[in-house]
C-alpha cells in the first residue's frame, strides 16, 4: 500500500527533497504540501534579480502548477498547519482537516530577525523574505528613499537591487565593514567602493536607535549619535531565525533549530526535517548548497536507503551586478596561518588566501572571481599546495608562469601625475627624458629635474626608470615603510595625494599592502600621512593611533596617565594654578612636577579619572597640552622685554602668538620651540626644532635642533625684520615639514636627509612658496584646532576609552 | 561544562578596540577584531607586557604599548624573538552578547 507523505513548507529545501524521492520512486508516497504563502516553491534566493528587474517571477518559479498536478502532489497552499498529533499520527490543518501520515517532513524554513526597536511594527518596516517584501520594494521608485538596516550578502542584494530602479538607498551596518562574516576588511573597502559608485549611501559602523513615524507609517530612522535617515521605506535584512514554533508546540526535539540526525531525522522517527529550521551538530543553515545535501539525505531516509549528510565547506557569492566577489572557509588570521594577498589596483582586484599546513583553508576574492571554483575546489579537498605555493595566487592559469610585476602601482599612475613637486615634473615627463637616453636616476635629475631638489621622489623616479628601461635597469634597495608593504615611506605620502587616497583600507588596496590590515608600524604613519594630506575630511582613524594620542594623555609605566594643561608660552595665572591644585587634590594626584617645557605636569592619574580632571581644568580655561602627541609640544620663552633689563623683543608675546597659531597641530613627530629675548639664550632656543633668536634687529629663525638622543644646534634658517615674518617663516617652515618627513622622523633628521640648502630655498628664498606654505598650515589648522579634552570631558567623544567594560571587583567575595 | 557571564554587547566594544573587564584577580582586556572575532586576554604579562587593551589591535594580534611586543591574541604567545604568553579566557558571542567564562573572573584560577 502506498505510504502518506505530508510536507509542512515548500521552500527549496523541500522541494528538492520531493524532486528526488519522485525521481527514485515516483510511486513510495502518496504527497500533500501544505504552505503558508499562496504559491508552490520558488527560488528564493533570484528574488534579487527579480528586485533589480534581471529577472521576472515566473522565471523563477521552480515547480509550477502543471508539475504538482503531473506529479501527483496534493498541494494546500496559503494554508497553514494547526497542529500535529504525533500519537495517532494526524496532521490537523487550519480549517480543522485531519490528515494521517506515514511519515511527515518539516521545511518550515526561517523567520527573518526584526531587531525589536522602538517604531519597529510600523507601516513601511519590512523584512526581505518573500516575494511579497519584494514587490513593495519594486514599488519604490526614483523619488523614493529607502534605508537598509544590515550590510550582510541579502541587505546590500536588497539595496543593489532598488538602487538599480533610481532608488535613493541608504545601507546602515553596525559593523565596521561590509559583509564581516565573509570578507575582511581590504575586500569590504572594494565592495564599498563599488556601491558607493552605484549611488548607494554606506554607513558602517552606526547603531539604529529607533525608527521614527507619522500617522502611523515609518518615516525616518534615527542612529544613536542623533542622526536622522528619512525613508518611505525601511528594509531589515539583520538576518535570519529557524521557525521552530510548530516543531516546538508538537514536543520535538528543538535547540537554535529543530534537531536532526545524520539522515535527517528529528525526535520523532516518523518526522524528518530538512532546510533553514533544522539544527545539524550545532549549526544552523542559511546557504544553499548545504539545503540541497539535506534534501537528498531525507528523500533517502524515506525510501529506507542509508544516506548520511556532512556538513561540507560552503562559499559565499553575492548577487550584485557589477560587485564580483567570492569568499570561502576560514579567514581569521592565527598564529598557524599564513596569508598570500594579491591585489591589483588598476583593476581593483583583491585576492587572499589563507594557508596552513600548505593547505588553502579560506579564500576572499574581489573584482576577479574567475578561479573561485578552482580555490574552493583545493579547500574542499585539502590539496597540499606546497609545490604552487609561488604562483598559487595567480590562479590555475599561471602555475609555472612567473610572478606579477612589483610595480604595478607606479605604472597604472597617468603620465600627467605630478611626480617630482618640488619641480613639477609628471610622469609623462621624466618617461620622455629616459626615452630621451638617461638611463640613470642621475641622468634623469639633470635632465628633467625631477628628484633634483627634495630627493623625497627619488624612490618614485626610480620606479619610472624600473617600468620604462625594463630589465636593463637594476632597482636599488630601498627602505620600506614597514614588512607589509615593498614601498617607502616618501612613496606612500606622494602616492596618497596623487591617487586621491583617503582611508587606510583604500591605501592598503590600492598601493598593494601585502597583508591584509597592517600592522602597529605603518598604520600610525598612514594615519598621519592622511591627516596630513586631507585637513577638513574625516580620516583620522583613532584605532590606528598610539595610545597617548588615542586618549590624550601619557601613559607611564605603572598604566596611570600624566596630564599637562597647556600653558601658552610657559605663562600661568593665579587662578590656573589654583584650578591645577585643586585638580591635584581631588583626583589624589601622587606627583606634581614642573617640566622642562614650562608648564605642570600632574603624573599618576587613573584612566577613569581623565574626563573628570579635565573638566575641572577646562573649567578654569585650560585646555590640552597636548604633551602626548606627534604634533606641537610647547613654545618656550623668556620674560623678554617686559621685565629683562637684557630683553631686546616681546619673547613672551612673540612665543604666545606662535603658540596661539600652531597648538593642535599634527607632524610626523614631536615639535618644540622656543623664543629667547637676546642670545644669551635663557629659553635654549638653540636646541629646538625651531628656535627664535630675538636681537636688536629682528629675529633670527634656527631649526634642527636636537637634545634627546642626538644632540645637535640648530642652525640659522634666516633673519627677519618683523614679528608677522618671524610667525609667517615658523608657519611655513612646521608646514613643510608635515608636508615631507617620514613618519617619527624629528625635524634634524628630515632636514639631514633634505638638506637644509634645500629648506632655505622653499621658506627663506621663495616668498610665493613661504606664503603658500603658510596658508595651507593655516587651513589646515581651522580643523584641527579643537581641544580634545573639553571634547572628552563635554561631548562624551570615545566614551568606550575610559570605563571598563564590566567591574566584577565590588561584586561581594564569597 | 563551562560557565558564562554576560559582560556586554558586542557594539561595546570598537572594532579594532579592547575594553577591560575588572576582576578580583586582575584587569583582563576583550578585543574585537576586524574580522568580527573576540578575544579575552590578562592587561599585564607580569614584567614583560600590558596593559595591552592600550595597544594597537591588527590582524588577530594586539602590540604592547609599551614594549612593542606583539601577541597572538587567540594562544596568548608573545610572537617573534620575545618570549612570553598572557593567559587568555575562553570566550563565546550568543545573540550579540558578549559572555566570559565565569573561570575567568572567579577568586581562584581553576585547578585544570
Amino acid at each position: 500500500m502506498t505510504q502518506k507523505l505530508i510536507i509542512i513548507g515548500a521552500g527549496m529545501a523541500s522541494g528538492r527533497a520531493l524532486e528526488q524521492l519522485l525521481e527514485a520512486d515516483p510511486n513510495a508516497y502518496d504527497v500533500t504540501l501544505f504552505n503558508a504563502e499562496p504559491r508552490g516553491n520558488y527560488n528564493r534566493i533570484m528574488l534579487s534579480p527579480v528586485l533589480s528587474g534581471e529577472k521576472t517571477y515566473d522565471e523563477i518559479v521552480t515547480h509550477s502548477a502543471e508539475w504538482y498536478e503531473a506529479n501527483g502532489v496534493t498541494c494546500r497552499f496559503g494554508e497553514r498547519v494547526a497542529n500535529v498529533d504525533r500519537a495517532r499520527k494526524v496532521v490537523v490543518a487550519e480549517n480543522g482537516d485531519e490528515l494521517p501520515y506515514d511519515k511527515l517532513l518539516f521545511g518550515t524554513g526561517s523567520n527573518p530577525f526584526i531587531i525589536p526597536m522602538p517604531g519597529h511594527d510600523l507601516e513601511g518596516v519590512i523584512a526581505y523574505r518573500d516575494l511579497e517584501d519584494t514587490e513593495l520594494m519594486m514599488s519604490m521608485n526614483d523619488s523614493n528613499k529607502v534605508v537598509v538596516i544590515g550590510g550582510g550578502l541579502l541587505g546590500l542584494e536588497a539595496a543593489a537591487g532598488m538602487a538599480a530602479r533610481g532608488v535613493d538607498v541608504t545601507v546602515v551596518h553596525i559593523m565596521g565593514h561590509l559583509m564581516e562574516r565573509q570578507l575582511d576588511e581590504a575586500a569590504g573597502y572594494l565592495l564599498r567602493k563599488a556601491l558607493v559608485d552605484k549611488g548607494i549611501t554606506v554607513r558602517c559602523q552606526a547603531n539604529s536607535k529607533q525608527i521614527l513615524g507619522e500617522n502611523g507609517k515609518v518615516r525616518a530612522l534615527q542612529l544613536d549619535d542623533g542622526t536622522e535617515l528619512p525613508c518611505d521605506l525601511l528594509v531589515m535584512a539583520v538576518g535570519i531565525r529557524p521557525n521552530v514554533k510548530l516543531a516546538q508546540d508538537v514536543g520535538l526535539a528543538v535547540g537554535k533549530g529543530i534537531h536532526v540526525d545524520d539522515q535527517m531525522l528529528t525526535s520523532d522517527a516518523d518526522i524528518l526535517a530538512v532546510g533553514e529550521c533544522v539544527e545539524h551538530d550545532g549549526a544552523i543553515f542559511g546557504l544553499v548548497a548545504p539545503l540541497y545535501d539535506q534534501a537528498k539525505v531525507a528523500a533517502q531516509t524515506l525510501l529506507n536507503e542509508h544516506a548520511t549528510f556532512v556538513q561540507k565547506e560552503i562559499s559565499t557569492k553575492l548577487k550584485v551586478t557589477g560587485c564580483d566577489l567570492f569568499s570561502a572557509g576560514d579567514f581569521a588570521e592565527g598564529e598557524d596561518r599564513e596569508d598570500i594577498v594579491f591585489r591589483d589596483p588598476a583593476r581593483g582586484v583583491y585576492r587572499r588566501l589563507v594557508l596552513k599546513d600548505n593547505k588553502i583553508i579560506g579564500a576572499v576574492m574581489y573584482g576577479d572571481t574567475a578561479d573561485s571554483n578552482w580555490f574552493f575546489g583545493m579547500i574542499k579537498d585539502g590539496t597540499d599546495i606546497a609545490d604552487m605555493r609561488e604562483t598559487l595566487i595567480f590562479g590555475p592559469a599561471y602555475q609555472g608562469g612567473t610572478p606579477m610585476d612589483p610595480l604595478a602601482a607606479v605604472a597604472a599612475l597617468p603620465d600627467d601625475a605630478e611626480i617630482c613637486g618640488c619641480n613639477g615634473i609628471s610622469k609623462g615627463q621624466i618617461v620622455a627624458a629616459i626615452n630621451a637616453g638617461a638611463n640613470t636616476l642621475d641622468a634623469v635629475k639633470a635632465t628633467s629635474k625631477a628628484g633634483s631638489s627634495c630627493g623625497s621622489c627619488v624612490g618614485l623616479v626610480t620606479q619610472v626608470l624600473g617600468i620604462t628601461l625594463g630589465d636593463e635597469f637594476k632597482m636599488p634597495e630601498k627602505e620600506t615603510v614597514c614588512k607589509c608593504t615593498d614601498q617607502s615611506h616618501d612613496d606612500v605620502r606622494k602616492l596618497i595625494i596623487a591617487k586621491q587616497l583617503k582611508s587606510i583600507p583604500q591605501i592598503m588596496q590600492e598601493l598593494d599592502w601585502n597583508s591584509p590590515g597592517g600592522c602597529h608600524v605603518c598604520r600610525p604613519a598612514l594615519n598621519y600621512y592622511l591627516v596630513c594630506a586631507w585637513p577638513g575630511e574625516e580620516v583620522d582613524d583613532g584605532k590606528s593611533r598610539f595610545i597617548n594620542e588615542r586618549v590624550h594623555a601619557n601613559i607611564q609605566k605603572d598604566g596611570t596617565y600624566s596630564v599637562v594643561p597647556r600653558m601658552l608660552g610657559g605663562i600661568t595665572t593665579p587662578n590656573e594654578l589654583r584650578a591645577i591644585a585643586d585638580a591635584a587634590d581631588k583626583f589624589n594626584v601622587p606627583t606634581v612636577k614642573v617640566t622642562g617645557g614650562q608648564r605642570i605636569d600632574l603624573l599618576g592619574v587613573k584612566k577613569e579619572d581623565l574626563p573628570a580632571i579635565w573638566y575641572d581644568l577646562g573649567e578654569a580655561g585650560m585646555m590640552s597640552g597636548q604633551a602626548y602627541a606627534k604634533g606641537l609640544r610647547t613654545v618656550k620663552t623668556c620674560v623678554g622685554t617686559d621685565h629683562c633689563r637684557f630683553g631686546t623683543q616681546d619673547s613672551t608675546g612673540l612665543g604666545i602668538k606662535i603658540e596661539s597659531e600652531m597648538w593642535g597641530a599634527w607632524s610626523p613627530h614631536k615639535f618644540k620651540l622656543a623664543v629667547t629675548g637676546c642670545p644669551r639664550n635663557c629659553a635654549e632656543a638653540t636646541c629646538k626644532d625651531l628656535g627664535i633668536i630675538c636681537v636688536d634687529s629682528g629675529y633670527q629663525i634656527l631649526v634642527g635642533g636636537a637634545a634627546g638622543l642626538d644632540l645637535l644646534e640648530a642652525e640659522l634658517l634666516i633673519t627677519v625684520k618683523t614679528e608677522q615674518e618671524a610667525i609667517d617663516v615658523s608657519c611655513a617652515f612646521y608646514q613643510l615639514y608635515r608636508e615631507g618627513a617620514q613618519y617619527l622622523h624629528r625635524p634634524y633628521k628630515w632636514i639631514a636627509k633634505v638638506g637644509l640648502d634645500w629648506v632655505k630655498e622653499q621658506v627663506a628664498d621663495d616668498l610665493e612658496n613661504r606664503a603658500a606654505l603658510a596658508e595651507r598650515f593655516r587651513y589646515s589648522q581651522q580643523f584641527y584646532q579643537v581641544d580634545p579634552w573639553a571634547e572628552r570631558a563635554r561631548k562624551g567623544v570615545d566614551a568606550h576609552e575610559f570605563t571598563p567594560l564590566a567591574d566584577f571587583t565590588k561584586v561581594a567575595a564569597e | 561544562m563551562t560557565d558564562f557571564i554576560d559582560i556586554g554587547h558586542i557594539t561595546d566594544i570598537p572594532v579594532q578596540g579592547a575594553r577591560l573587564v575588572r576582576t578580583q584577580r586582575g584587569d583582563i582586556a576583550v578585543f574585537r577584531t576586524a574580522s568580527g572575532n573576540f578575544y579575552a586576554v590578562d592587561e599585564y604579562l607580569e614584567d614583560k607586557a600590558g596593559p595591552l587593551s592600550n595597544g594597537i589591535q591588527h590582524g588577530e594580534m594586539v602590540t604592547d604599548p609599551m614594549r612593542n611586543w606583539v601577541f597572538d591574541l587567540a594562544t596568548g604567545e608573545a610572537q617573534g624573538a620575545d618570549e612570553g604568553r598572557v593567559a587568555t579566557y575562553d570566550l563565546k558571542i550568543a545573540e550579540g552578547r558578549i559572555l566570559l567564562a565565569t573561570a575567568a573572573i572567579a577568586n581562584q584560577v581553576a585547578a585544570e
